[in-house]
């Protein structure tokens, strides 16, 4: 029996031992997966709970219901990964060797690495919707918040979903009219980007989005330290920005394991090939998901169009064939922008995102680059997709790559 | 792919103003983009900084991210911001001759 470990059963190891669970000859195969923590997270879900939109019914669901009869599933910390040897040691002093490792160990924030943000003031005057706990918290804090001004801040990129400030603040624009407030509460986004978003195109329209909210953005804004008593988050540049409300995207890294295994570059991420997600170092390891240093969004979209290109490689892979450089970057993601609207962005490692519809060309029912309700259904849509299609490795109807026709180029200099 | 002159020399650069191609640098060039940058004079300073990005991208021109040079090439982010003001990852790579740090997708 050829033995295939996974590390992580978030979403893109979940993905993998599902979409492999179907590809590969089971009387061939042992499959494993490790993962310390028995809970999975809906994180796009996180966006929603400070706005009580979602509660904790939506985003949370045991990980042992979507890891496919016949693999074994290991609840255990990793200890570390011996590449050398092919194996990795867990928490409880065990070794489990390998043919074939998938390190799906993903990332999380690190609030610690930012002086004065995890301290005192961490769950009053500050908080963070990048975990269930913090978004939980937030929820407390805005029921009763009496207004001031809001500060949402990027410490660093690349961080999971590079949209979710965006429309965090959005969210955060509704929920405050709806509460009969808006007049009382100011709206800044200091990011560490010279405008709103990564791209060119998409950066001018969200920024326009923003504006006509009147959401300020304080761009190239590269947080030193918090201040947390004279509430004020200070730039390298010895900028200043003052808040009430900090709402902070702590730095984003990959996990400690990989680091401490000598795989991971200074944010603990893994150097693999961007089309087949081998490693650089290693014949026998592939990366998956936000735990690979890949030019892409660290998404639940990208891991899925990974996913999707991932699964036949690898049996061609096993059987002794080259890989084929079948992932472009892929990515699409709703964005919410509130009062029951929505944008999406669809692109790749070479394309931006561009205006247009998908994904039928010229139909839709989804508006690329433009607010519609439609973008705003298919994003809350997505929650069942994600728990019922997604992470069991089904199909989507929608293909791995993207594609050109239904994007708007003439446009472009618009 | 567009093209400009830089130091008297034409160089390839992509819409971005970035150079695409890393052999087509040379120091005259970087002296040039940086005034152009507002960095001024570069100092020995600077140009450790601009070698050890030259040499991290290696022939591939993959232009290393501000966390990268401030973990590897003993600089820190303080003085990246004072050396390179506003941007400092992306001005050292513009002046390097380099494409666009990744860090940020």
């Amino acid at each position: 029996m050829k033995k295939l470990l996974i590390l992580g059963a978030g979403t893109a190891g979940t993905m993998v031992a599902n979409r492999l669970c179907q590809l590969l000859d089971r009387d061939e195969w042992k499959m494993t997966v490790v993962d310390q923590h028995p809970t999975h997270y809906y994180q796009p879900g996180f966006l929603f709970l400070p706005f009580g939109v979602y509660t904790k019914y939506d985003v949370v669901k045991p990980k042992r219901d979507f890891i496919p009869y016949g693999v074994e599933l290991i609840m255990a910390p990793i200890e570390i990964i011996e590449p050398e040897q092919n194996r990795v040691r867990l928490g409880d002093g065990r070794y489990l060797d390998y043919d074939f490792l998938v390190i799906a160990t993903g990332a999380d924030i690190h609030p610690e690495q930012t002086p004065g943000l995890a301290e005192h003031e961490w769950g009053k005057s500050i908080h963070t919707f990048y975990s269930y706990e913090g978004a939980q918290a937030l929820f407390k804090h805005l029921r009763t918040w009496k207004g001031g001004r809001m500060v949402v801040n990027v410490v660093d990129n690349p961080i999971k979903c590079p949209v979710a400030p965006l429309e965090f603040l959005m969210l955060a624009d509704w929920f405050f009219h709806e509460k009969g407030m808006r007049d009382q509460v100011e709206l800044i986004y200091a990011t560490p980007l010279p405008g709103a978003f990564t791209k060119p195109i998409a950066s001018k329209l969200l920024g326009g989005i923003l504006e006509q909210k009147n959401i300020k953005v304080v761009p190239e804004f590269m947080v030193e330290h918090v201040d947390p008593d004279a509430k004020k988050i200070v730039s390298f540049d010895e900028q200043e920005v003052a808040y009430d409300l900090l709402v902070s995207v702590p730095l984003n890294m990959g996990s400690e394991v990989v680091g401490k295994s000598g795989l991971g570059d200074e944010l603990n991420y893994i150097a693999v090939d961007k089309h087949t997600f081998l490693s650089d170092n290693y014949d026998n390891i592939f990366v998956l998901g936000d735990a690979a240093a890949i030019p892409t969004s660290k998404a639940g979209s990208v891991a899925h169009f990974a996913v999707d290109t991932f699964g036949e490689n690898f049996v061609r892979y096993t059987e002794g064939q080259e890989l084929q450089p079948l992932f472009d970057g892929h990515a699409n993601c709703f964005i919410e922008s509130g009062f029951g609207k929505g944008v999406l962005i669809d692109f790749n490692y070479d394309q931006e995102p561009l205006p247009g519809r998908y994904p039928l060309p010229g139909v839709g029912p989804f508006s690329l680059l433009e607010e519609s309700e439609p973008n705003h259904w298919g994003k809350l849509m997505f929650r069942w997709m994600y728990w019922n299609i997604l992470l069991k490795g089904h199909e989507l109807p929608l293909p791995a790559h993207m594609s050109m026709n239904g994007k708007w180029l003439s446009k472009q200099a618009a | 792919m567009a093209t400009r002159t830089i130091a008297g020399k034409t160089v390839q650069v992509n819409e971005e103003g970035f150079m695409t191609n890393p052999s087509e640098w040379s120091k005259e060039i970087a002296v040039e983009i940086a005034k152009e940058e507002g960095v001024g004079e570069l100092t020995p300073t600077h140009w450790k900084v601009i070698e050890f990005c030259r040499q991290d991208a290696g022939n591939g021109g993959k232009a290393p991210t501000l966390r990268r040079i401030t973990s590897v090439a003993g600089v820190t982010t303080k003085e990246m911001f004072a050396l390179f003001p506003k941007g400092p990852a992306k001005k050292v790579a513009r002046i390097s001759g380099l494409g666009k740090p990744e860090g940020c997708v």
